[in-house]
């Protein structure tokens, strides 16, 4: 095997890790605050590519899908989160279910609207292309990719290390009783978390939805990979999340390019190995 | 009290082992199938019902050993017992695997973890297509011959056949549900802590129970193999599992009869959907947040506590 084909697979897992970051990232931060495993958490993200889809293709501009697909989604999560989920709060079980329905429900909606055929959403020609450094070739669609994912990363940092709205989000986190004792609206909270979750999940399917394609259960698709990075990197963590990404994309692009057949093996043993090891996770607390 | 209950029971076993010659075959398929993922929803009962873990891939174990028939029965021509047994076996020791895994994990963690494991069951089942046949999956497969007069082939001795199956099954887990084995799992579903300081091995009791299910829930898979007579991975996929849990949920989980009827009613509505409309899902996420909204404790949850509530009331009126 030549050099090339490790650095360009290298490439490409930390590629996909990043959109799986987008993901994941949201996953984890909503089970933070409500203690729920959003089972809809992959259909934001079909969702957001489907809508980003109809954007384009209607209004030609990638920007406007971006905004218009995270935007709808993002109140779609908060109206899940008021209407439905606030009812059964500390019901772990009745959560888990709710939101399965609702997968569910947005699965057969998807089908209903957008058909049973794959797309791709046109992407802007500045990203489109590739860039030759040394021997190999990067897409530079990619290279925007691990751009977002950075640039999101960052902000999360900011927002929830460096700002009052943050502070309060890591009170929540850590003890909500206590957070709503010293005054916090932990609900108001819960529903602002929820939003940016399902927000930055319909940016992961946007963005996705460039270089995977859109189509009918890509939802149940990237649930458990969500599933296994928050697993592996423990929930409610972000920087968690983004070591979990990493690799579990490193491992399921190399799993894929080495051994074809066992692929999803290869992204079980190390969860496995990491379980064994900590339960709760790299970066999880008990 | 507890004559009546055997009557009711002999009153349900006599209706449905005359419903064979009685009902036209469309019918008895449907109540074939019904009784089949009853089985499978009693295995998961015992661990979401019962335990209190609540599991996202059943459909795993299931799989396996529905792929452990098709590939013995139609390649290597193996009878009933050896395939039974295969399949229990496979599922068995797949849920003893991933037990160990699953098993340190509480709640939601061990619902992502099923779910992960469950995934990873498919994806061999999708992509291992020298074994699977992948996505094509594996046809033909042979009903069994036991020997009997009446060939399997055809719908009324394998409705039978399926029942003796499912009332093995249903009294063999009623047996361990309430041995004291099955009370120590209801004692860990209401607080872990307690159980330990008591002094009763919290894992291995879990994951006894945990490879039990995925053994019974391999049964189910050995009769599937042989009612449908092919399989592929969309038996062993996500939404074939959060099919399963409905019907726990839905019949009124711990009670091992309202997750059978559960599967009756998802099996009985599903097919009678899919005559008017292809919006099965859609259906399917509507039932399941009305009875998280309607009936949290299930349809048979429901009646118990309507029955208690009547019952205590009969005994203040007569105070």
């Amino acid at each position: 095997m030549r050099p090339d084909f490790w650095v360009v697979q290298t490439f490409n897992g930390l590629s996909y890790g990043a959109l799986l970051f987008l993901l994941a990232s949201g996953l984890s931060l909503i089970f933070g605050v409500m203690r729920i495993v959003n089972m809809a958490h992959g259909s934001y993200f079909m969702l957001g590519g489907y809508l980003g889809l109809t954007v384009a293709l209607r209004t030609r501009s990638f920007a406007m899908s971006v905004l218009v697909a995270t935007v709808a989604i993002a109140l779609i999560g908060m109206a899940m989160e008021r209407f439905f989920l606030r009812r059964l709060r500390g019901q772990d079980l009745g959560q888990v279910l709710m939101t399965i329905g609702f997968a569910l429900i947005f699965q057969d909606l998807a089908l209903l609207i957008w058909g049973g055929d794959p797309y791709n959403l046109p992407v802007p020609a500045a990203l489109s292309g590739g860039l030759r450094l040394g021997g190999a070739v990067f897409p530079v669609y990619r290279i925007f990719i691990v751009g977002v994912a950075v640039a999101v990363g960052l902000g999360l940092w900011l927002l929830l290390d460096r700002t009052r709205a943050g502070a309060m989000i890591r009170a929540a986190v850590d003890d909500g009783e206590m957070a709503q004792g010293v005054g916090i609206n932990v609900p108001r909270i819960s529903l602002a978390v929820f939003g940016l979750g399902a927000a930055l999940a319909a940016l992961g399917g946007v963005i996705g939805a460039g270089f995977l394609g859109v189509y009918p259960g890509s939802d149940f698709e990237v649930l458990p990979y969500a599933f296994v990075v928050v697993i592996v990197g423990g929930l409610g963590s972000l920087p968690g999340a983004m070591a979990g990404s990493l690799l579990v994309g490193l491992l399921d692009n190399f799993g894929k390019a080495l051994f074809p057949e066992l692929a999803y093996f290869t992204l079980f043993a190390p969860m496995a190995l990491i379980l064994a090891i900590r339960p709760t996770g790299l970066f999880g607390r008990g | 009290m507890i004559r009546r209950r055997a009557l009711a029971a002999l009153i349900v076993v006599g209706v449905l082992a005359g419903l064979g010659p009685v009902l036209p075959a469309y019918p008895l398929t449907l109540i074939t199938q019904a009784l089949i993922f009853g089985i499978l929803a009693m295995s998961l009962d015992v661990l979401l019902g019962y335990t209190g873990l609540p599991s996202l891939g059943q459909a795993a174990y299931f799989g396996v050993a529905a792929y452990a028939v098709a590939l013995l029965a139609t390649e290597r021509q193996v009878g009933l017992v050896g395939c039974a047994a295969a399949g229990i076996a496979l599922a068995a020791v797949t849920a003893a695997v991933f037990g160990v895994v699953a098993i340190r994990a509480r709640g939601t963690y061990f619902l992502m973890i099923t779910l992960a494991l469950g995934m990873v069951v498919w994806g061999l089942a999708h992509r291992w297509v020298t074994m699977t046949q992948g996505d094509n999956g594996i046809s033909a497969i042979p009903r069994p011959d036991l020997g009997l007069p009446w060939s399997l082939a055809h719908s009324i001795p394998f409705y039978y056949f399926a029942l003796a199956g499912f009332l093995i099954s249903f009294w063999i887990l009623l047996v361990i549900v309430r041995s004291p084995f099955g009370r120590t799992l209801v004692g860990i579903r209401e607080s872990e802590s307690r159980m330990r300081t008591l002094g009763y091995h919290v894992w291995l009791h879990k994951y006894i129970g945990f490879v039990i299910a995925g053994g019974f829930g391999g049964f189910a898979g050995v009769l599937w193999a042989y009612y449908n007579g092919f399989v592929s991975p969309t038996d062993l996929q996500l939404a074939t599992s959060v099919e399963v849990l409905l019907m726990v949920a839905l019949g009124g989980r711990g009670t091992l009869l309202g997750p059978a009827l559960g599967a009756t009613i998802i099996v009985f509505l599903k097919n009678l959907v899919s005559v008017y409309t292809h919006r099965w899902l859609l259906i399917l996420g509507a039932v399941y947040i009305a009875t998280i909204v309607y009936a949290p404790e299930g349809v048979v949850g429901a009646v118990i506590q309507w029955a208690r509530r009547t019952r205590t009331g009969q005994l203040r009126s007569e105070a």
